[in-house]
């Protein structure tokens, strides 16, 4: 369980968070959501580690921490909202990168990815490159890419907003798919009927920064 | 015919030093270059950091904004004065390595400008270190990105070799000017500019082959 408590955040002295106190419960799915420009993709990156927070606590499973020393222990995994594959590594190169430079041997991370990309139903695409998948293809790969490091907290930036709108269904049933390996999974939207159709609570961030 | 096989000993000659230089400067910059872009992408907070780039870019502007023929003389006759001293083909290649290096620097800085910032959170938040991060995600990319700009150059260092007339190399240019001048004729120059286009085709080709390399991804 991650306890977020008081966390602010200015840019330029403008106050975009102020005050944000969550609970991120184990196996759960919390949406975060609010207007544009509220600050839902700051909060997520300041979780994730790439931007820090003014002021606040991170308390993960009961003792105080901080987001880099999340990172670092692997805690935490990340999926863009533009996704961010690598476009010079195929699919599983990318799924595979990071695991085998953190000392999984290759055979192992090979396996692995092979069993994710199965899951993810891309099997077929392990060879391809990114450039040569479509919008929803990619954000699987990122999502494998992310699991690939046995993350205990995935977290989704937009997940609708790079895809074509028929897809919010897949990727609702997707992120259920992986609540029900027992993931912790915290989905920043716009998209309140998304967050609905996909979170066991939901988080609002008010463009004031004010938060409820 | 007779003539041509007479002179072309000589022209292959300078031909070799002409090569040669080429091959020294191109191992020496790119790397060189590489490694100097690194320092000019101003992402560096640090004092430290930033003393490097203001350094850097003061160097990138000294050796791209002086003439490569004033970078030679001095190298060459200016060093000695405070106690440097290089042989003519030595100084040929620190300067041409220096000049070029600056040139690769710039270029490079670009692709690394180029590449997208999420790529580099991408890699954060999978816990790559800057330096996996450089050598398996931003390097490959920048190399794609650069590669018909760094042909262009490959192709001006072949024509800029031949300005080490002036510390009194005899490359290629300079085997052809001298025979031309002995034998009153513009032969050995015809011969010398065909050379030079077939090296350009050559490296032309080459440049071609290795883009083609790099198209496996977009």
């Amino acid at each position: 369980m991650l306890e977020l408590k008081n966390i602010t955040k200015a840019f330029n002295g403008t106050p975009v968070l102020t005050g944000v106190s969550l609970t991120i419960a184990d196996s759960k799915t919390l949406a975060v959501v609010g207007p544009s420009g509220a600050g839902k993709t700051t909060l997520l990156r300041i979780i994730s580690g790439l931007d820090t927070a003014d002021s606040g606590e991170f308390i993960y499973n009961g003792a105080t921490t901080t987001p880099a020393q999340l990172r670092k222990d692997g805690v935490i995994g990340v999926v863009f909202q533009g996704f961010e594959l690598f476009p010079n590594l195929s699919v599983l190169e990318n799924i595979t990168l990071a695991p085998k430079l953190q000392g999984t041997s290759p055979q192992d991370a090979k396996q692995q990815a092979m069993t994710l990309l199965t899951q993810l139903d891309l099997p077929d695409q392990a060879n391809s490159y990114p450039y040569a998948l479509s919008g929803g293809q990619k954000q699987r790969v990122a999502i494998a890419r992310a699991l690939a490091l046995n993350p205990e907290i995935l977290l989704y930036d937009e997940p609708t907003s790079a895809l074509d709108p028929n897809l919010r269904d897949s990727v609702a049933s997707l992120i259920d798919s992986v609540k029900q390996q027992g993931m912790t999974q915290v989905v920043v939207t716009h998209d309140m009927a998304f967050a609905e159709a996909v979170a066991d609570t939901t988080y609002q961030v008010q463009k004031a920064g004010e938060a409820q | 015919m007779t003539y041509i096989m007479q002179i072309l000993p000589a022209l292959l000659s300078g031909l070799k030093l002409t090569l040669g230089l080429f091959a020294l400067t191109l191992v020496g910059a790119l790397p060189l270059g590489m490694v100097l872009a690194v320092g000019l992408v101003p992402h560096v907070k640090s004092i430290i950091g930033r003393i490097i780039n203001w350094v850097l870019t003061a160097y990138v502007w000294l050796f791209r904004g002086t003439p490569l023929l004033l970078q030679l003389i001095f190298v060459f006759y200016g060093l000695p004065l405070v106690g440097i001293v290089f042989d003519r083909f030595n100084a040929a290649a620190f300067a041409f390595i220096l000049n070029y290096a600056a040139y690769f620097a710039e270029i490079f800085r670009g692709g690394f400008g180029a590449i997208e910032q999420g790529q580099f959170e991408a890699a954060t938040v999978l816990n790559l270190t800057r330096w996996q991060t450089l050598r398996y995600v931003v390097i490959p990319q920048v190399l794609k990105i650069v590669l018909p700009s760094i042909g262009n150059e490959v192709i001006n260092l072949v024509k800029d070799s031949s300005l080490v007339y002036v510390i009194g190399l005899g490359d290629l240019l300079r085997a052809g000017n001298v025979a031309t001048s002995r034998d009153v004729t513009l032969v050995p120059l015809v011969l010398v500019g065909i050379i030079y286009l077939l090296l350009t085709a050559i490296f032309t080709f080459l440049q071609r082959r290795v883009e083609k390399a790099f198209a496996y991804y977009r």
